[in-house]
């Protein structure tokens, strides 16, 4: 219908469209106008690609009736997922692009010829590059997604799993990977084709296994941006520059993003991706290794009556918060301690929870204001000046030992300051290690009341005992 | 000699890969989770191959194998398109400034 110069343009326009639908999410302010640049650069490239196909057969039906059942089951898991479930629909959403990655490839090498790629068993080699390349990756993207959402949803212990040649294992399957590549340029064989798939599911798979619960930050972005590749080598055997643009945009958005997590636990990709660090249960064998430490413990009360003669408090939000649930009766608490003229800000360590941001979307969705929640490196400075710091559901983020002890396994990783406080509040259910095992010296501080509690139940009484 | 379109579309990649970088630093942490849903979402554009898949090409019989597995990748992209954008949409609605009733 319309010519294929014609819907290039169009394909370039819906690729600009998703770079300022990034460009967006620099402020919260201009958030939400990139999103609707999101959506329409999604809009015309649907529209477009209708147009220039021209099918509007009683195929044409079948398409637009099964974008209504996928949107109408898409909007439902967005309006119902609860913001606490976010990381593991995220990881559900990718394993989806990876496995539309791949039916797409495959859809192009059973009929080239819809695809102006040649004919079957006689594929333009580079095309058949791209598309092997597209679907191992899709495919890696699916299965690893689909073990992610597991281990976040708890179906799946988020403890690694790891045995004996693991690594070994996952190498000589990545080689295959590439060999079988080689040979399917070579023969253009259909069992060639469907081996390299399944191999790349199995690749997938035992990628993430070894990867534990804390690690999940990584592990997510590093499949975002997975999703990202997999989307741009089908690009290249289309030759639709949305997609290629698109692609290489998640790619590297995904790419970055693991860098920063990574970072901020100042560990290696390679050591986060080779796994086998750290589950959801704390390692008993480390617990029992520590003497005795005298450990300041209070209640609800001794909570409120600091806080109230506090005139600032920082709070310290985890993963712990999110388990709980504890931010709605954070929200109140803070309510409280603001009618009472004291300064309240949240301090937000970028791996606290189990993705990129977890802790603000949650502060978000009990209605805290972003300009009170503050990054690391903007609030680090202020533990020293102030009163009280209210740590829910954090650990490994805190301690001081990172700084101190160069032996520890955490030492090197950015902390937030917080025993510099005047008084530490640490809500916490028992004394255990975080993930890494490492045992936290804010527990035995002068200055730390530990608070053993669920944290929302802790929170709840605190908020009772301020009213009095 | 020619230059061959590959090279055109590979200079798209790579320029765009450098864009994203740019353009994701800038990002604020704070919205490190919408941008994963947000990417989300737009990596779905991916239903551009699921529809010529699914409409290109000879004949109208809707069981050939290629055209079942774009069927199939349009219902999983738009379950992503959806419900990426709207989820995107729902966590971005929650960003608020302080209230100015608030506000003494």
């Amino acid at each position: 219908m319309i010519s294929a110069n014609f819907s290039a343009i169009f394909y370039l326009v819906s690729g600009i469209l998703f770079i300022l639908a990034l460009r967006g999410l620099s402020s919260p302010e201009t958030s939400r106008q990139g999103n609707y640049f999101g959506i329409t650069g999604m809009a015309i490239a649907v529209l477009v690609t209708f147009l220039s196909i021209g099918n509007f057969s009683s195929l044409f039906l079948y398409v637009i009736f099964l974008v209504l059942i996928g949107g109408s089951l898409g909007a439902y898991i967005a309006f119902k997922i609860p913001m606490t479930a976010m990381p593991e629909l995220v990881a559900g959403f990718h394993s989806l692009v990876g496995l539309a990655a791949v039916f797409v490839a495959i859809s192009a090498f059973l009929n080239p010829e819809a695809f102006s790629l040649g004919v079957p068993s006689n594929i333009k080699l580079a095309s058949l590059i791209e598309m092997s390349i597209g679907a191992a990756v899709g495919a890696i993207t699916f299965s690893g997604s689909i073990i992610a959402f597991l281990k976040l949803r708890g179906i799946m212990s988020g403890s690694p799993i790891t045995f004996s040649g693991q690594h070994i294992l996952n190498l000589a399957l990545g080689i295959s990977i590439i060999v079988l590549i080689y040979f399917l340029c070579v023969s253009q064989s259909d069992s060639i084709f469907w081996t390299l798939i399944l191999l790349s599911f199995l690749i997938g798979v035992l990628l993430i296994i070894p990867i534990g619960g804390a690690d999940m930050p990584v592990v997510i972005s590093m499949l975002n941006s997975y999703s990202g590749w997999a989307a741009a080598g089908i690009g290249f055997t289309l030759e639709n520059s949305a997609l290629i643009i698109t692609g290489a945009l998640v790619g590297s958005s995904g790419a970055i993003l693991s860098y920063i997590m990574c970072k901020s636990m100042n560990r290696s990709f390679f050591s986060v991706i080779l796994g086998g660090f750290g589950g959801d249960t704390s390692d008993v064998k480390v617990a029992g290794k520590e003497e005795k430490k005298p450990v300041k413990s209070g209640n609800a009360e001794d909570a409120a009556f600091l806080m109230k003669n506090a005139s600032s408090v920082i709070i310290v939000p985890g993963y712990g918060m999110a388990v709980a649930q504890a931010q709605h009766a954070l929200r109140e608490m803070v309510d409280k301690l603001k009618k009472n003229d004291i300064k309240v800000s949240y301090a937000i360590h970028p791996v606290a929870g189990r993705m990129p941001g977890h802790m603000n979307v949650l502060l978000a969705e009990a209605n805290v204001p972003y300009d009170e929640v503050f990054e690391l490196e903007d609030i680090n400075n202020d533990f020293a000046n102030s009163d009280v710091a209210f740590v829910i559901g954090a650990n490994d983020v805190t301690n001081p030992v990172a700084k101190t002890d160069p032996k520890s396994p955490i030492f090197g990783m950015p902390v937030l300051d917080v025993e510099k406080c005047k008084s530490v509040l640490f809500v916490k259910r028992s004394l255990s290690p975080g993930y890494a095992g490492v045992d936290n010296e804010l527990f035995y501080k002068d200055n730390t009341l530990m608070l053993f509690a669920d944290a929302k139940k802790m929170t709840e009484d605190i908020v009772k005992h301020l009213d009095q | 000699m020619e230059i061959d379109p590959f090279i055109f579309r590979l200079s798209i990649f790579i320029l765009s890969i450098f864009v994203g970088y740019y353009v994701v630093w800038s990002v604020t942490p704070s919205l490190h989770t919408p941008l994963m849903s947000v990417t989300n979402a737009i990596s779905s554009v991916i239903i551009v191959g699921a529809i010529i898949a699914a409409l290109s090409g000879t004949g109208d019989s809707i069981f050939s194998t290629s055209r079942v597995f774009g069927f199939a990748a349009i219902m999983l992209a738009a379950i992503n398109i959806f419900g990426g954008f709207l989820v995107t949409q729902r966590m971005l609605q929650m960003y608020k400034k302080k209230d100015k009733k608030k506000k003494k």
